[in-house]
């Protein structure tokens, strides 16, 4: 898995989260990632028994039902079920820009290189890609200028011309 | 005319790069098919029937004469020596190779032209007005909030993956020269009561296989939130457009099975979550860009020009300047259509040579500022009527001085099974049949305003739907048959054709549209357009004059 560093860079990483399956018995507590519908019925024990909990949304789930849970979750998961799927984008962005997440967002499915430099924008800091952290950080640092806000918090061209001038 | 800074050149520099990356491991083999399709569409390169064609984006039509010529110099080096001008104000070049696309695209980037979202499933190039600036009747600049709106969508890292291709129309005047209700969103800038520019925003227009005018989602929207408004369109279509069936994934589906007031509050409410300094234009750079947008400066002309007038005795002249010029906000000015639909023409062609001259003519005659037209023509949008009869002229030489914008042999086709791999089939020798009907001026404009648009399959890019006839290609058992539509508008009064009765054979195509044209003549009452008739009396008389001879299926 890829991560992106506090300076900006990109890192190789052992994912120190397992996925618990919806069927599956919990086991010692560790952290792992649940589907949203296991989260919705196991969390609180779950939480009482020590894990440390991700969830796991599919493209179509919507941020906005989990809210209530964000600040005591490590790891949103967003799942790319085809990478021209862009549903996760908007999830992101609302993560970081709307309900000020601060854990790790995690791009999950099919992730595709090219993609790599909008999801960081839009607040993805983990990538579960076969891509090398090379090529990553070649990808994310693509472009020198940028034309909008997103949640990366990059400074786009109209706002350094303002500071310019 | 918008001119690029260093950040606008850095973008595009860095898109090039990235591209000629994605063609190596593409050819290397690490980059799929399926995934390099998304990519290369993202930069306007389409597989065909017979290669790769590259869309180039002409951002709202507006072109300089340094950009024509550098688009002729691409046509020359690396296509056969022309280009195709589109309805999206963009030029396609249908023969190029995969493997030199990353050169023309450094070649286009040193000339601040790119092929950035003029295809694939983003926000595609904004198209406007093309006498935008120059027109009479408009409220204030178009492009100014074309060019706004391309900077905010150019990588848009939220929307660049929506459940299908997304097109934005911006006009500023009453009469619609955009074809603003046929995109998905479209927006008309006006002024308030108090005299404030405001948007007026409708959504869920489209055509394809399942037509739709668009309908008002926002009256009254200051303009200086424009952006974020569209944010909040852009994420509720993101989040909630249709990405089961390709048919149904354009927003215009969405509105239609949300309801439009569902849909509309759904908006609402997300405008209202979002934070609009994040997103909306600051005053500063809505400043630097509208004034490089400013009229340069025209010199005074008195209102008659002498030589105008005493060149309107011939009569070559006289309709050209009748059917091709437009009155300017300036007096002594008009606005100057050059038609790319000469007789046996393919609509939009346009060659090399033929590129270099207009930049020479836009060069002396209208501040080296050319325009390209939803309707597939070219616009010099500032020219003195003193200098019309030389422009003329020079347009004559080089076989571009056909008068009849907007008659009926100044056809919208697509360029159909001659190129396209969607096709069912031809719209170029359809479009050239019927042209050759209306050779004899007197008969073409006796017949007046007509709309003719033909597209070769349901995807509908030579907008039959909209035209006062429309024609469209079907496939009947392997043979090329034509469906006729009657009483179809782009404009401000935008409606869907209605289907007038059996396809008709290739060979009847133009026949059918004479039988039209000579029926409206027939029954027309004075003043009115083919449209008008068509409006007041239905179908039925023209259908008799259709098929009384036409073999149809």
């Amino acid at each position: 898995m890829l991560i992106l560093s506090e300076d900006g860079g990109v890192r190789a990483v052992e994912d120190r989260f397992t996925v618990l399956g919806d069927e599956e018995g919990a086991g010692r507590a560790r952290p792992v990632i649940l589907s949203r519908a296991r989260f919705e019925a196991d969390a609180e024990r779950l939480w009482s028994e020590g894990f440390e909990l991700g969830v796991r949304l599919a493209a179509d789930d919507k941020v906005e039902d989990l809210a209530y849970d964000l600040p005591r979750l490590a790891v949103v998961a967003l799942e790319f079920p085809k990478f021209r799927d862009g549903r996760a984008f908007t999830s992101a962005v609302l993560l970081r820009q709307r309900y000020g997440f601060l854990g790790e967002v995690r791009a999950v499915g099919d992730v595709l290189l090219d993609q790599a430099f909008a999801m960081v924008r839009c607040g993805f800091s983990a990538f579960e890609t076969r891509a090398s952290a090379a090529d990553w950080a070649r990808a994310i640092g693509r472009y020198a200028v940028v034309y909008q806000t997103s949640a990366d918090g990059r400074q786009p061209a109209f706002l350094a011309r303002a500071t310019k001038s | 005319m918008y001119a690029y800074d260093g950040l606008d050149r850095s973008l595009v520099r860095d898109r090039v790069d990235e591209f000629r990356d994605q063609v190596a491991r593409r050819l290397a083999g690490s980059l799929s098919e399926e995934q390099f399709k998304p990519l290369r569409l993202m930069n306007g390169l389409y597989l065909q029937l017979h290669g790769y064609m590259l869309r180039v984006a002409i951002p709202y039509g507006v072109l300089s004469s340094a950009k024509l010529r550098a688009l002729a110099h691409v046509a020359r080096r690396w296509d056969r020596g022309y280009g195709h001008f589109t309805t999206r104000q963009n030029l396609q070049f249908h023969w190029v190779k995969l493997s030199e696309t990353p050169d023309i695209l450094a070649y286009l980037a040193e000339h601040d032209l790119h092929a950035i979202q003029t295809s694939g499933n983003c926000i595609r190039n904004t198209t406007t007005d093309p006498f935008a600036g120059a027109a009479r009747d408009e409220a204030d600049d178009p492009r100014v909030w074309c060019e706004v709106i391309r900077q905010w969508s150019t990588l848009h890292p939220e929307f660049s993956y929506l459940p299908r291709k997304f097109k934005i129309a911006v006009t500023a005047s009453a009469k619609d020269r955009a074809a603003i209700k046929a995109h998905d969103i479209g927006l008309r800038l006006g002024r308030d009561a108090e005299g404030r520019l405001v948007f007026e925003v409708l959504v869920g227009g489209g055509l394809g296989r399942t037509p739709h005018i668009g309908a008002l989602v926002k009256k009254d929207l200051p303009a200086d939130r424009l952006l974020s408004f569209l944010t909040a369109i852009l994420r509720v279509y993101n989040r909630e457009g249709r990405r089961d069936n390709l048919y149904k994934a354009r927003i215009k589906i969405l509105v239609s099975e949300l309801g439009l007031a569902a849909f509309a509050e759904k908006v609402e409410q997300e405008w209202a979550a979002l934070d609009p300094t994040e997103i909306d234009i600051l005053g500063t750079e809505l400043a630097r860009i509208r004034g490089q947008f400013a009229l340069a400066k025209l010199d005074p002309r008195p209102a008659v020009s002498r030589g105008f007038e005493a060149a309107r005795t011939r009569e070559d002249f006289a309709r050209f300047a009748r059917n091709n010029i437009a009155p300017h906000k300036v007096q002594g000015y008009g606005i100057v259509t050059i038609s790319l639909k000469g007789i046996g023409d393919t609509p939009g062609d346009c060659t090399a040579d033929q590129m270099e001259a207009i930049a020479d003519l836009a060069e002396s005659y209208s501040q080296s500022e050319i325009r390209v037209t939803h309707a597939q023509n070219l616009v010099l949008p500032n020219v003195a009527l003193d200098d019309a009869l030389a422009l003329f002229e020079g347009l004559r030489a080089i076989g571009l001085a056909s008068a009849n914008i907007n008659l009926a042999s100044d056809i919208i086709a697509c360029p159909g099974l001659d190129y396209c791999a969607l096709a069912n089939a031809r719209a170029i020798p359809i479009a050239q049949a019927i042209a050759r009907r209306f050779e004899d001026p007197i008969f073409e404009e006796a017949v007046g305003e007509l709309q003719v648009k033909i597209s070769g399959c349901i995807n509908a890019c030579g907008h039959h739907h909209l035209g006062h006839i429309g024609i469209l290609g079907v496939d009947k058992k392997g043979e090329e048959y034509y469906q006729l539509t009657l009483g179809g508008s782009g404009a401000e009064d935008a409606a869907i054709g209605a289907v007038l009765g059996p396809a008709v054979a290739a060979g009847d195509v133009a026949d059918a549209v004479e039988a039209l044209a000579r029926r409206y003549l027939e029954v027309r009452q004075p003043e009115e357009r083919f449209l008008d008739t068509v409006r007041r009396l239905g179908p039925t008389p023209f259908k008799a004059a259709v098929y009384e001879h036409a073999d149809t299926v």
